[in-house]
C-alpha cells in the first residue's frame, strides 16, 4: 500500500471514490426505498426516498402471492446437492492430478482444461435433447447431477484452484501416510481436505452463488410451479405483476439479500478466492 | 505403482466421465443436429450445410450478431477502463480500503434476475429513477430499454454497473507489482506518470489481458437481459445471439437450425480467442520464468 502523497491528493482520491460509490449506491437505494413504500407515495414526482409510512404489506402480499417458501426450499435442495457434489468430486480430480502419478495425467488434464473456453451454448441443446429421453425434465436431475461429474463445464475452474491449492501441501505428509499404510483416498480425506478448508470454502461460496443466481438451467428443465426455484419464481412474478413496483422490489430484495448477507459474513474469503486463481500468469 | 495409476484414473473418473457425458458427446451431438432439419417431435432429415446456408441468408441471424458485439464492444472496454481506474484508486491507501471494495463489488453479486426487474424499474420512462432525475434536473429523458436506438446503449449502462468483478481481479493483480521498482523511477526522477506508464502498466498487462479475454467470452454469451427485460425488441434492438438461439431451439424447436448457431458461435468465440492471444504477444508483458 502506498501511504506516500499528500493530504490534498488523499483527500482527491478519497472523494472520487466517495463520488462514485454514490453512483453505485443509489440503485440498491431505489429498491429498498420501492420495496417499502405504497402505490400513493412511490409514484410521486419528483422521487422521494424516505417511506412514510414503511409498507411492510408489500412484503407480506408479494411473499404470499407466490409459494416463495416453496421456492427457497427447492433452491436449498439444489444447492446442497451441487455443493456437495462439486466440491467432493472437483476436489477428488485435482487430488488426482496433483498427488497422484498415472501416465497420461497432465495431457488429460489439459483437455479438460480447454473445455472453460467452450461456449455454454454450444452443449445447452443436445444436454437438453439427453435429458429429454431419458424423461429427467422438470426434475433437478439435470440441474443436480452434473455437479457430482466435477460440475460439468464450470466444475473445470474449481478443478483447478483446488489444484493449485494442492500444490503448496508438503508431500512428506502424503509419504507418512503412505508408509503407514493408508490407501489414496485416507490421504484425501484425512491428510489433504483437513489442510484445505481455505479452498474449500472458496468453492463452496462460488458454487453457492451460481446456484443461487442461475437462471437459464432452471428456466430450461423445470416447468410445474412446485420446483420452481427463487429465480426463476422472481422472473415468473415479474411477468404477472408488471406495474406492482412496491411487490416486485420487496421480492427481488428478498432474492438479494441472503447472497448479500453471505458475502459480508465471508468477505475475507472472497478476497482469497481472487488471490488463489493466480491471474497473473 | 500400480495401485497408484489404478487409484489415479478412479479419483479422477467422475471428471473424466463428466467431460466426456457433459462437453465432447454434446460438442459432437450437436455438430450432427446441425446438419439436420429436425423439430422436436418429428424425425430429423439429414440436409447437409443446408441450416449454415439458410443461416447466411437470415436477416435476424446478421441483426442478432450486429446487436451483440455491438453490446459486447460497448460493456468490455468500459467494465475494462473503469474496473482499472477505481482499482487503482482503491489502492492508494486511502482509508476504509475495505468498504470501498465492498460498495463497488456489490453489483456482480446480485442475481441477474433481481437485478433486471430492479433496472426495469430504473428504466421505466414514467416513474423511473433515471428519467425522475433528468426531469428534475431539466434535462431531456430518454425511453431507455423501451427505445429502438436506446435500448443497447441502456444495456451496456446497466452491465457497467456490474464492473466489480474485474476490479477485484485487476485489485489482486495490483498487489503483484514490485514495490522497488517505484522507487527504482523515483531515483531516476520520474513522477507518478512515469510510475504508471513504465511499473504499474507493464506489470497489469497480463491482468488486463485476464480480464479482456473472460470478459469477452462472457459478454457475447448474454441472455437473461434480453429474456427478462426486452424479450429480444422493441424491434429486435435487443437481439442478442443466445437469445435468438433460445427462441429458434425452446419456442419454434427447430433443434437443427439452433445448433447450426451454437456451432457457429463457437466457431466465433473461437476466433475471437485465437486472435485475442496472437496480438496478446505484442503486448503483454510476462516476467522472466513466469512465462510458460
Amino acid at each position: 500500500m502506498i501511504r506516500e502523497g499528500s493530504l490534498v491528493r488523499r483527500t482527491a482520491v478519497w472523494i472520487l471514490l466517495a463520488a462514485g460509490g454514490l453512483i453505485m449506491v443509489t440503485p440498491f437505494a431505489w429498491l429498498v426505498r420501492s420495496a417499502f413504500m405504497d402505490d400513493n407515495q412511490i409514484f410521486v414526482s419528483p422521487p422521494q426516498w424516505i417511506p412514510r409510512p414503511f409498507a411492510w404489506a408489500n412484503f407480506s402480499g408479494a411473499l404470499s402471492s407466490q409459494p416463495f417458501a416453496r421456492y427457497f426450499l427447492n433452491t436449498m435442495i439444489i444447492e446442497v446437492l451441487v455443493v456437495t457434489g462439486t466440491v467432493l468430486t472437483c476436489a477428488l480430480a485435482a487430488f488426482s492430478f496433483s498427488r497422484l502419478r498415472w501416465r497420461g495425467r497432465n495431457l488429460i488434464f489439459g483437455l479438460l482444461l480447454t473445455g472453460v473456453m467452450l461456449p455454454y451454448a454450444v452443449t445447452l441443446i443436445p444436454t437438453f435433447v439427453m435429458w429429454g429421453s431419458v424423461g429427467a425434465l422438470d426434475t433437478f436431475i439435470p440441474l443436480t447431477v452434473p455437479a457430482w461429474f466435477a460440475g460439468a463445464g464450470g466444475g473445470v475452474f474449481n478443478i483447478f484452484l483446488f489444484r493449485q491449492f494442492f500444490l503448496t501441501i508438503p508431500y512428506e505428509l502424503d509419504e507418512a501416510a503412505y508408509i503407514d499404510g493408508a490407501t489414496p483416498w485416507k490421504v484425501f480425506w484425512a491428510v489433504i481436505m483437513p489442510l484445505s478448508k481455505p479452498v474449500v470454502v472458496v468453492v463452496v461460496i462460488f458454487t453457492f452463488i451460481g446456484v443461487w443466481n442461475d437462471f437459464l438451467g432452471p428456466l430450461l428443465y423445470l416447468t410445474s410451479d412446485s420446483k420452481f426455484t427463487l429465480a426463476l419464481g422472481l422472473a415468473g412474478f415479474q411477468s404477472t405483476y408488471t406495474a406492482q413496483w412496491g411487490f416486485l422490489m420487496a421480492a427481488s430484495l428478498v432474492v438479494i439479500l441472503p447472497i448479500i448477507l453471505i458475502f459480508f459474513v465471508l468477505q475475507r474469503y472472497f478476497v482469497e478466492g481472487v488471490t488463489l486463481t493466480g491471474v497473473k500468469g | 505403482m500400480r495401485a497408484e495409476r489404478r487409484w489415479g484414473w478412479l479419483l479422477a473418473a467422475p471428471a473424466i466421465l463428466g467431460f466426456l457425458i457433459f462437453t465432447i458427446g454434446p460438442m459432437i451431438a450437436s455438430l450432427f443436429f446441425s446438419l439436420t432439419d429436425w423439430q422436436i417431435g418429428a424425425p430429423a432429415r439429414f440436409i447437409g450445410l443446408g441450416n449454415y446456408h439458410q443461416l447466411a441468408h437470415d436477416p435476424l441471424f446478421w441483426k442478432s450478431l450486429n446487436v451483440t458485439t455491438y453490446y459486447t464492444l460497448g460493456v468490455v472496454p468500459l467494465t475494462l477502463l473503469v474496473g482499472f481506474v477505481v482499482a487503482m484508486l482503491v489502492n492508494q491507501g486511502v482509508r476504509g480500503r475495505g468498504l470501498w471494495r465492498t460498495i463497488y463489488y456489490l453489483p456482480t453479486l446480485v442475481p441477474a434476475v433481481a437485478s433486471s426487474v430492479l433496472w426495469i424499474w430504473i428504466f421505466n420512462p414514467d416513474f423511473g429513477l433515471l428519467n425522475s432525475m433528468l426531469r428534475q434536473a431539466g434535462l431531456p429523458t430518454s425511453s431507455w430499454i423501451y427505445g429502438e436506438q436506446s435500448a443497447v446503449p441502456s444495456l451496456i449502462l446497466m452491465s457497467t454497473w456490474g464492473f466489480g468483478n474485474a476490479m477485484v481481479i485487476f485489485l489482486a493483480g495490483l498487489q503483484g507489482v514490485p514495490r522497488q521498482l517505484y522507487e527504482a523511477v523515483a531515483i531516476d526522477g520520474g513522477g507518478t506518470w512515469a510510475r504508471f506508464r513504465h511499473v504499474t502498466l507493464p506489470f497489469m498487462t497480463p491482468t488486463i489481458f485476464y480480464n479482456l479475454v473472460t470478459g469477452t467470452i462472457g459478454t457475447f454469451q448474454v441472455f437473461n437481459q434480453a429474456y427478462i427485460m426486452t424479450q429480444g425488441g422493441p424491434n429486435n434492438a435487443t437481439e442478442f445471439y443466445i437469445y435468438y438461439l433460445y427462441t429458434k431451439a425452446f419456442t419454434d424447436s427447430e433443434i437443427g437450425y439452433a445448433s447450426a448457431l451454437a456451432w457457429v458461435l463457437f466457431v466465433i468465440v473461437l476466433v475471437i480467442t485465437v486472435l485475442l492471444f496472437r496480438n496478446a504477444r505484442r503486448w503483454v508483458y510476462y516476467e522472466m520464468g513466469a512465462a510458460r
